[in-house]
């Protein structure tokens, strides 16, 4: 398989502070990669980094053979990589449907003046625009909400929309911060159902983090776990979660 | 699903039909009443007034609703685009330019100058969040005023002159001085009526209610609602907030320049061009609804012509004046008080729909 993500002694120094060091990792094209570790570890640091929220102080990351270290937010999104946040971010005043539009923004261009005119164009891309966004939440079940304020909807579906809103970004890599906080087990089971539909219908590469071990253990095909800023351990699901250092640092016995 | 999202379409198309068709009714209706001579001459010359104030609210609401910064400037814009029009309008006075066209020139000159100003400004106070952006927006409008204020201009056969002393700084050799000081510009032609008022106020509604629904408003939106996320998908916020508050610059010029052309003596004071102005549309905006359009062009209206109509109470005028504020604004943003609108307006909604079913 090919590789899709090759992240080389990635780090970052808030002052003195260490807070990611020398963090590598390789992902391969529609795999589940899981990113665990306890709290402060520097997970979401790391997913910080790989979207130019961030700008590494050393190493380097490469997507699908190309450089993207040290883009800025807007570049890395039109290079690939698209992600959700740990406590959701929508865009609460907008519909549901126009939030996934606004993640179609790059894909589906029409100028400024073709908006304030409703030239044809604006007209044809629009069209095009509504149906690829009902297609996208029809996946997530999400398309009776379509008229609906994003803050109106139901937690689970927030997070579900989030997704949702990434993937109209056309991305080749996911990131998931956190997918099931909040939730419970039930939500969490159709959570993981959603995720695996994702990869396999999208051919998506998903790269997540997560502290619900039931989730991590039931679709996570490899894992990296942090302490401290620092690969802990990576390798196979069962193989890490199974690892004695790992116990210690994290699991607990 | 595709018929919903056609049904919202229709929805927002019906509301901006809405806002459109009550301009034109308003418009119709005071035509009609100066044909048969129902309006005082005090309601008349109020007329230029009111369109310039909501062009001005609808203006600083893409700033303050649409873009979600607080801009407390906007009268410097205002001024910008009255004296660069007014400067032009002086100019060609003498030139023998068909007068409809000289005037859309000028609106076209207000609107470009105070873009430009709007962008040089928009580049280091966009960067600003919040208080800080209020402020320092206060301050650019304070200081456009000050130097306008203090602005001596005048064209003779070598070409322009500017100078921030006095007249005799300018090194004039003949020629006509346009812009003096603090006696600003005297002698501009009374080109604004109430119809290119309409007119105007229509074109900014059509601009600001089209961009408002399309990709670049929801860009626009986004970042207001959640900057981090919107950069995420791959929007660059800075760009979209600078377009935004460009475009806010250039209506509010539009805006200075009706104002210009309706006075025949032009200066910077506080009273026009000072916070006080810049604090007065943004009162529009907060009343209306902050991101609602046809709301702030209504409180733009009802707010100019109430002083206006509680003159003859004198001593209790302001006080009136300020309960109205009061009132108002609860109206249209107290939680409790909306809850209780919404609760009258489902109950009229049932009534309606029972009386289709029993019909």
């Amino acid at each position: 398989m090919a590789t899709l993500l090759k992240v080389d002694r990635l780090g970052i120094s808030f002052g003195g502070l260490k807070a990611v060091d020398g963090f590598n990792v390789e992902i391969e094209k529609n795999e589940l990669y899981g990113l665990i570790g306890p709290n402060g570890a520097g997970k979401t640091t790391v997913f910080n980094l790989l979207t130019g929220v961030y700008k590494p102080t050393n190493g380097q990351i490469v997507l699908d053979g190309d450089n993207i270290t040290g883009l800025d937010c807007e570049a890395i999104s039109k290079k690939g990589i698209a992600r959700t946040f740990q406590n959701i971010r929508l865009f609460s005043q907008l519909s549901v449907l126009d939030n996934v539009k606004v993640g179609l923004h790059n894909t589906n261009q029409y100028s400024t003046l073709d908006g304030i005119f409703r030239t044809p164009k604006f007209r044809k891309v629009e069209r095009e625009m509504d149906e690829k966004a009902l297609e996208l939440l029809k996946v997530f079940e999400l398309d009776g909400y379509c008229d609906y304020k994003a803050s109106n909807l139901p937690y689970g579906q927030q997070r579900k929309l989030e997704i949702a809103r990434a993937l109209a970004t056309s991305p080749k890599l996911l990131l998931l911060d956190e997918p099931a906080a909040g939730m419970n087990p039930n939500e969490t089971e159709e959570l993981m159902n959603t995720i695996r539909l994702v990869r396999d219908r999208f051919d998506m590469t998903i790269l997540l983090i997560e502290h619900d071990m039931k989730l991590v253990s039931g679709i996570c095909d490899r894992l990296t776990v942090l302490n401290f800023g620092q690969v802990l351990k990576q390798g196979s699901t069962q193989e890490v979660l199974h690892d004695p250092e790992v116990i210690k640092a994290y699991l607990g016995d | 699903m595709m018929d919903r999202v056609k049904a919202e379409k229709q929805k927002i198309f019906r509301s901006n039909m809405i806002t459109f068709g009550i301009v034109i009714i308003a418009y119709i209706v005071v035509e009609l009443m100066m044909q048969t001579g129902n309006i005082s001459s005090l309601f008349k010359g109020l007329l230029v007034p009111l369109c310039t104030y909501s062009i001005l609210a609808v203006s600083l609401n893409l700033v303050v609703g649409i873009s979600g910064e607080l801009s407390l400037g906007h009268a410097g814009f205002m001024c910008i685009g009255a004296f660069s029009s007014a400067t032009w309008s002086m100019l060609m006075k003498s030139s023998g330019m068909p007068e409809g066209m000289r005037f859309f020139i000028a609106i076209v000159i207000g609107a470009v100058t105070a873009a430009f100003f709007g962008f040089l400004i928009g580049i280091p106070v966009l960067r600003l969040k919040g208080d800080y952006l209020a402020i320092v927006t206060l301050a650019f409008g304070e200081i456009i005023k000050n130097l306008v204020n203090a602005l001596y201009f005048g064209v003779d056969a070598n070409g322009p002159h500017f100078s921030l002393e006095d007249s005799m700084h300018l090194n004039m050799d003949g020629g006509t001085i346009i812009i003096k000081g603090a006696q600003g510009i005297t002698g501009t032609p009374k080109n604004s009526n109430f119809t290119i008022g309409i007119i105007l106020l229509l074109i900014v509604l059509f601009v600001v209610l089209n961009l408002i629904n399309s990709r670049t408003g929801r860009a626009v939106m986004a970042i207001r609602d959640n900057r981090i996320a919107a950069e995420s998908v791959g929007l660059n916020a800075t760009k979209f907030k600078l377009l935004a508050f460009t475009i806010s610059a250039a209506i509010a010029g539009i805006g200075g320049a009706l104002y210009a052309h309706n006075l025949s003596s032009l200066q910077a004071l506080p009273k026009n061009f000072g916070y006080n102005q810049s604090i007065m549309i943004l009162v529009f905006v907060v009343m209306g609804g902050i991101g609602n359009i046809r709301g702030s062009v209504i409180a733009a209206v009802v707010l100019t012509l109430l002083p206006e109509l509680l003159r003859g109470l004198s001593d209790y005028r302001m006080l009136i004046y300020a309960v109205v504020l009061i009132f108002m604004m609860l109206c249209t943003s107290a939680p409790s008080w909306i809850q209780y609108r919404d609760r009258i307006m489902m109950s009229f909604k049932l009534k309606s729909t029972d009386g289709k079913e029993n019909k």
